[in-house]
């Protein structure tokens, strides 16, 4: 455990020195908090038939029964924007491991790291770690935050019910880290590639089109989100996590690293 | 402190044969000696110093480092070994304090801060402990990467290229600290391409390229590879006194080059009297005679020419 607390010490202090990934940290969460409370701030009290119009028919079939026409496209226009918090987890740890393993090959520090009596486990565990831990503290502090801010906006009990909805909270809390840990390991293998962070970041960043294919087919009418189907989201991304840790693992031998690593 | 047997190694390259990098290498190193390891670039002096560090396997063979054996023991080897490579590879964005912590704890030093201490203020960098390490000279950068390789105490150093690309102040760090390290008992396995410091390091050499050509002393290769000459200047040379020598039975050549005779046998010391007997007889007038030292860099020519 020391050895992995020293990697996770080392990592931090390397890459929060990084303006640009620590404006990532802070500041995309931030961002897309803020986007829901918006939405729910400028939708507040939106009671006319006219609103509704525009909504999907099939969104009405998940539409908590009791709400006005008003409080469901409150409750639509706000799901829409709660992917956010999916986004999230996967872009930080790509910025935070692109520039800690693509730092380390360009440094040339690897060599003597892999000398020492660390095992491959720990120093990928501290790797991982290093990215996952901040990705999920934003990803929850943004959560919390959105908690609090739909509470003070929020009048009706109904539409806050719908919107904390137990689905959100098993995004948030289980497909979130799940997600953190696929966009890191992905970004170990893009990393293993390419010799500048900013590539790294970039190619890791297709990490992301999942989520938006769900966010546009959303938007799209094609389908909603529901608790099935972030549960399944949830199975997929889990299945997804060890076969991208196998590679990982694979790719972190030693002799990989020093001989394959481009 | 190294035993090898047989030590291969082969890089898949997509083709049957894949890239031979190191071939039926067997050497040993003895325990307390500083061992030079030479060899052109590509020859795979890399590739070894990786394999007996535990970096990278080998395709076959074996070998015993410190006691443990590859590839059965490799968290023991690299706790017993400390390395030097060519490139510091410290964290530049970070203390040189924080650096050696870091190091430590992986190495599993008991004392972290002690020896974190211990060895910042041993080169001299304990005023700059806090400051980020790429603020850091070239020479300084040294020191550094050398309390790195010295924090958890190994018995055995490798050491890569130390004075490449450095200037001559900080070579001169390197080759001290090699010195020193010898002085305190460790044995160093030191790759270079700096032929005049081998010749002033080493115990013992080996020449390598993908095989291993020879191993033994400086002195020795010298001997084994141009024999032992000896340099008589004279006042006046005559090709008729090179045939006078050369009939002695214990000559193997003597010949004239401008007013120098140039002797080569295996005994100077025993057959030098005999010599100079014999010039005088012959009426030479001598100015003065010593032996002639071929450089470590024309024995290793020689040696990878013929390879």
């Amino acid at each position: 455990m020391k050895k992995i607390s020293t990697i996770i010490q080392k990592e931090w202090a390397e890459v929060f020195k990084n303006r640009l990934v620590i404006s990532t940290v802070i500041f995309m969460p931030l961002l897309f908090t803020a986007i829901p409370l918006v939405m729910l701030y400028f939708t507040r009290g939106a009671s006319s038939e006219e609103l509704t119009s525009d909504l999907p028919q099939q969104f009405f079939q998940i539409c908590p029964e009791g709400l006005s026409g008003g409080e469901c496209f409150q409750v639509y226009i706000t799901s829409q924007f709660m992917l956010l918090f999916m986004i999230i987890p996967l872009m930080i740890p790509v910025n935070i491991a692109a520039y800690s393993i693509v730092g380390e090959k360009t440094n040339r520090s690897l060599e003597p790291l892999l000398a020492t009596p660390i095992t491959t486990i720990e120093l990928l565990t501290g790797k991982n770690l290093a990215a996952v831990i901040p990705a999920v503290i934003a990803t929850w502090l943004g959560f919390v935050i959105y908690i609090i801010g739909s509470w003070l906006i929020i009048e009706s009990p109904d539409v806050l019910s719908a919107l904390l909805d137990p689905m959100w909270w098993i995004a948030v809390l289980v497909l979130g880290p799940l997600l953190a840990i696929l966009s890191v390991n992905f970004s170990i293998i893009v990393s293993s590639r390419v010799n500048d962070p900013r590539v790294a970041e970039q190619v890791s960043a297709v990490v992301i089109l999942p989520v938006l294919a769900v966010f546009f087919g959303q938007i799209a009418g094609l389908f909603f989100i529901n608790r099935s189907l972030i549960l399944l989201f949830s199975l997929i991304v889990f299945i997804v996590d060890i076969g991208m840790l196998y590679i990982a693992v694979r790719l972190f031998q030693r002799e990989m690293i020093l001989t394959r690593w481009k | 402190m190294i035993k090898t047997s047989r030590l291969t190694k082969k890089f898949s390259s997509g083709t049957d044969d894949g890239a031979l990098a190191v071939d039926d290498l067997s050497f040993d190193v003895r325990e307390g000696e500083v061992f030079g390891f030479l060899g052109p670039n590509g020859a795979g002096k890399t590739t070894t110093v990786r394999m007996l560090c535990s970096l990278i396997a080998p395709t076959s063979g074996t070998a015993i480092v410190n006691g443990f054996t590859l590839g059965k023991e490799d968290q023991q080897i690299r706790r017993t070994t400390g390395i030097l490579t060519e490139i510091p590879g410290l964290y530049d964005n970070l203390s040189a304090e924080f650096n050696l912590r870091i190091y430590a704890n992986l190495y599993e030093v008991k004392d972290v801060a002690g020896q974190v201490e211990k060895y910042l203020r041993l080169l001299g960098l304990w005023d700059r402990r806090h400051d980020e390490a790429g603020t850091f000279s070239k020479g300084m950068k040294q020191k550094l990467a050398i309390a790195l390789a010295l924090l958890h105490e190994p018995p055995l150093l490798f050491v890569d290229e130390p004075t490449s690309a450095l200037d001559p102040e900080a070579s001169r760090l390197g080759r001290d600290f090699i010195a020193e390290r010898r002085e305190e008992g460790r044995t160093i396995f030191l790759c270079t391409h700096n032929l005049d410091e081998a010749d002033r390091l080493c115990d013992r050499v080996g020449v390598f390229k993908t095989r291993l050509l020879v191993v033994d002393t400086p002195t020795n290769l010298r001997s084994s590879v141009f024999g032992r000459n000896v340099v008589i200047h004279l006042v006046r040379a005559d090709p008729q006194m090179a045939s006078d020598i050369q009939a002695m039975p214990f000559i193997k050549e003597a010949r004239v080059i401008d007013n120098k005779l140039l002797v080569t046998l295996d005994d100077p010391e025993i057959h030098n009297p005999e010599i100079v007997r014999q010039l005088v007889a012959s009426g030479a007038e001598i100015q003065y005679i010593g032996e002639l030292r071929h450089s470590l860099e024309d024995v290793y020519l020689q040696l990878v020419k013929n390879a």
